[in-house]
């Protein structure tokens, strides 16, 4: 078991490399980077650009020299932990990528609407699953698939225009009510208010994957020898589908929560900013356009490792939960 | 993340379609090739079930068509199918029928605001101010944002363009860059999977090893980037999509790679296979001709699945303005406008509301069909 787990993590960071280096050569790609843009606002302001002066910039943000050369000059400064300071504000990565604030509030969004689509998802796949090809099947998959269907960005803007502007039942976006200062439960309750809209559009873009999960495995569990036995055994049917049935396809699910890992920390970009929320998704997405290479590499390094970790992880359980997996 | 999951159930679901058809295939070519002996044999089998005529109740259903069966036996393909059928035919003979604007063509029979207030001066001693009416004349040059009517059925965007006729526009460049970009990605795919799974050893560690390292980059900032990059590079607007969604191609093969190779692993190791070793194939042909046939119904599904998903990446890029560009238009531009401004959002459904329900149309059509598809080439299902 130790050795496979030493094993497995030497793999992964021979993967991280591999990312690193594709995502650096990417970025160092990108034909408007951030000191040419710079360089061009200057220019436009009435300011001299010498060619001295050019060459200044692209040395102090790291960008001379060849791609190969900058690789290895990141992944030197990576080893040391040193992440470099965003283009933009001059702050140091570290704090401005793992800003608590912004983690948190992309945690939270995500961790709450995991649990509701955790919730919703596998009564529903276990119902559509025992009611297979009754109108109660039908009425659910075409509910989820809808919700599969639906484009993140458009979902959002629709809520948002029928709930908060129209309605006006919740705030158009933003964390919290400006300019009223709250205490306690009230601030609370503030919070929850802006955090419902959003939590919504995560939730029922993600429960359709999750119900069919459940119902396909629910669906093989029901068809299984066992369940047959248990019925003729002449138990109730409450206790053959939840005592016998739903315990077996707990497998499945309880391994994909490892899978989980990197979407709970990654924000989610178009949501956070149809929202105008304050998390990382939105932080990255903004970095992203405006070529802040430092920022996008740790961005994406962190996703990178979180979901190399999810994969170790579901493995590992894999081998928890079910006994008849052996790792090797 | 959906895509995964989605083939991870694949893989569940879909764990052995393959053998049935297999044996037969081998017979066949094991009567082109040898003609001298082995057909004897065969030809006496065929001769024994030729003798014992099948009793005329026993209906004979060729795989083919009880897959089929299956298949329009549920409501929900059926309805993919009608819903992705007139989406096609709206979006390729809408333009033929229906081409009173064009797909970049502005309106520029813009009408005269008229504004008109009652301005009352000021009143001097004694005497009460004057009352005359001010009226303010606005030439509007072109014909933005106008209400749905007769002329714009589905009324105007903010630059004046049709937006029924830019929803067909739009669902033609929608639906033929995913389909290209599936096609691409599946073939890619489909090669570099079977080669892993057939070769095994090094060949299979290293692009296994490519796949992980192309699965850990995040998809969404993967093609911001690409976009990025490719933004203001030199490449005509024209072409700009395709060539971002054959580059995203080259990343998003792992998925449909896995699925092969872990078939190919499974069925390398039947008796079929072995027959086609003793009959000394060559490799291209055991693969191609013997492997990648029998995992066609998991590709088939796979693929379906992953154009609606492509769909939505399409439509994603385009709202982030990395996608197609005003004044060529595709579902997702056509929404992007509201990003920028919010009264249109409110007071404009007309604009992006149209294009919206195209997509989820296109989307949920094909995820209907993949899903009667996945149903129907399960044979652990019977009914």
């Amino acid at each position: 078991m130790f050795k496979y787990i030493l094993k497995r993590v030497g793999i992964s960071i021979l993967i991280l490399l591999g990312v690193s280096f594709v995502l650096y050569t990417l970025l160092r790609c990108m034909p408007t980077d951030f000191v040419e843009a710079k360089i061009i606002a200057l220019n436009t302001s009435g300011a001299t650009v010498t060619e001295e002066f050019k060459q200044q910039m692209y040395k102090t943000y790291g960008l001379d020299g060849t791609i190969v050369q900058g690789y290895f000059n990141w992944l030197g400064n990576f080893c040391h932990l040193d992440f470099g300071k965003s283009f933009i504000n001059q702050r140091e990565v570290l704090s401005e990528v793992f800003d608590p604030g912004r983690l948190g509030t992309s945690f939270i969004v995500a961790a709450v609407a995991t649990v509701f689509e955790f919730l919703i998802a596998i009564p529903l796949g276990i119902t559509a699953a025992t009611h297979q090809y009754s109108i109660r099947d039908y009425l659910v998959t075409v509910l989820v698939l809808i919700g599969i269907s639906l484009p993140s960005f458009f979902f959002g803007q629709l809520l948002k225009d029928i709930f908060a502007n129209k309605l006006q039942w919740f705030p158009v976006g933003q964390m919290k009510t400006a300019g009223v200062t709250m205490t306690g439960f009230e601030k609370f309750g503030d919070y929850l208010w802006h955090m419902f809209l959003p939590v919504l559009t995560v939730t029922i873009l993600s429960i359709g994957s999750r119900m069919r999960m459940t119902r396909t495995n629910m669906l093989e569990v029901l068809n299984a020898d066992y369940i047959r036995t248990a019925r003729a055994k002449g138990l109730s049917e409450r206790s053959v589908i939840y005592k016998h049935a739903f315990r077996n396809t707990l497998i499945p699910l309880v391994t994909s929560l490892a899978g989980l890992i990197p979407s709970l920390f990654s924000g989610a970009m178009i949501t956070e900013s149809v929202f105008d929320l304050e998390g990382i998704g939105k932080y990255a997405l903004n970095a992203m356009t405006q070529g802040d290479i430092p920022v996008i590499m740790t961005y994406n390094m962190f996703l990178a490792a979180l979901s190399v970790l999810g994969m170790l992880l579901s493995d590992l359980m894999y081998g928890v939960v079910d006994p008849r997996v052996k790792l090797a | 993340m959906k895509d995964n999951e989605r083939e991870e159930q694949l893989h569940t679901v879909l764990a052995d379609t393959a053998g049935e058809g297999a044996n037969a295939e081998i017979a066949r070519e094991i009567k082109e090739e040898m003609p001298e002996t082995a057909t004897d044999a065969i030809a006496v089998s065929q001769a024994a079930e030729e003798e014992k005529p099948l009793d005329k109740n026993v209906k004979l259903m060729s795989p083919t068509r009880m897959v089929l069966r299956r298949f329009f036996r549920s409501k929900l393909s059926i309805a993919g199918i009608i819903m992705l059928s007139v989406l096609f035919l709206f979006c390729w003979l809408g333009p033929v029928v229906y081409h009173r604007w064009g797909e970049t063509e502005t309106d520029r029979s813009g009408a005269n605001d008229y504004w008109a207030k009652e301005v009352v001066t000021e009143a001097g001693a004694g005497e009460e101010g004057d009352k005359f009416v001010q009226v303010i004349v606005t030439e509007q040059g072109i014909n933005a944002l106008a209400k749905p009517s007769a002329t714009h059925l589905l009324g105007t965007d903010e630059q004046g363009m049709d937006i029924f006729v830019r929803l067909m526009y739009g669902g033609r460049l929608s639906l033929t860059i995913s389909f290209l970009a599936v096609f691409l990605t599946s073939a890619l795919g489909i090669i570099l999977g079977g080669l892993a799974g057939y070769y095994g050893g090094v060949v299979d560690n290293v692009i296994m090893r490519i796949c992980d390292v192309l699965i850990c980059l995040p998809t969404l900032p993967l093609m911001l980037i690409i976009g990025t990059v490719l933004d203001s590079n030199g490449v005509p607007q024209e072409y700009y999509i395709y060539l971002l969604m054959g580059l995203l191609s080259l990343f998003s093969w792992p998925g449909m790679a896995r699925l092969v190779r872990g078939q190919i692993l499974f069925l390398r190791e039947q008796e079929y296979m072995v027959a086609a070793e003793a009959m000394g194939y060559s490799a291209t042909r055991k693969i191609f001709k013997h492997l990648i046939p029998n995992i066609l119904p998991q590709i088939l599904v796979s693929m379906t699945l992953s154009l609606g998903s492509m769909i939505l990446y399409e439509s994603t890029l385009s709202y982030l303005n990395l996608g197609v560009r005003i004044p060529y238009a595709s579902w997702g531009t056509m929404i992007e406008i509201i990003s920028k401004r919010s009264d249109i959002l409110q007071n404009n459904f007309n604009v992006w509301v149209p294009s919206g329900i195209c997509i989820i149309i296109a989307v949920l059509g094909f995820n209907f069909i993949g899903d009667g598809l996945r149903d129907a080439l399960d044979p652990k299902q019977r009914r």
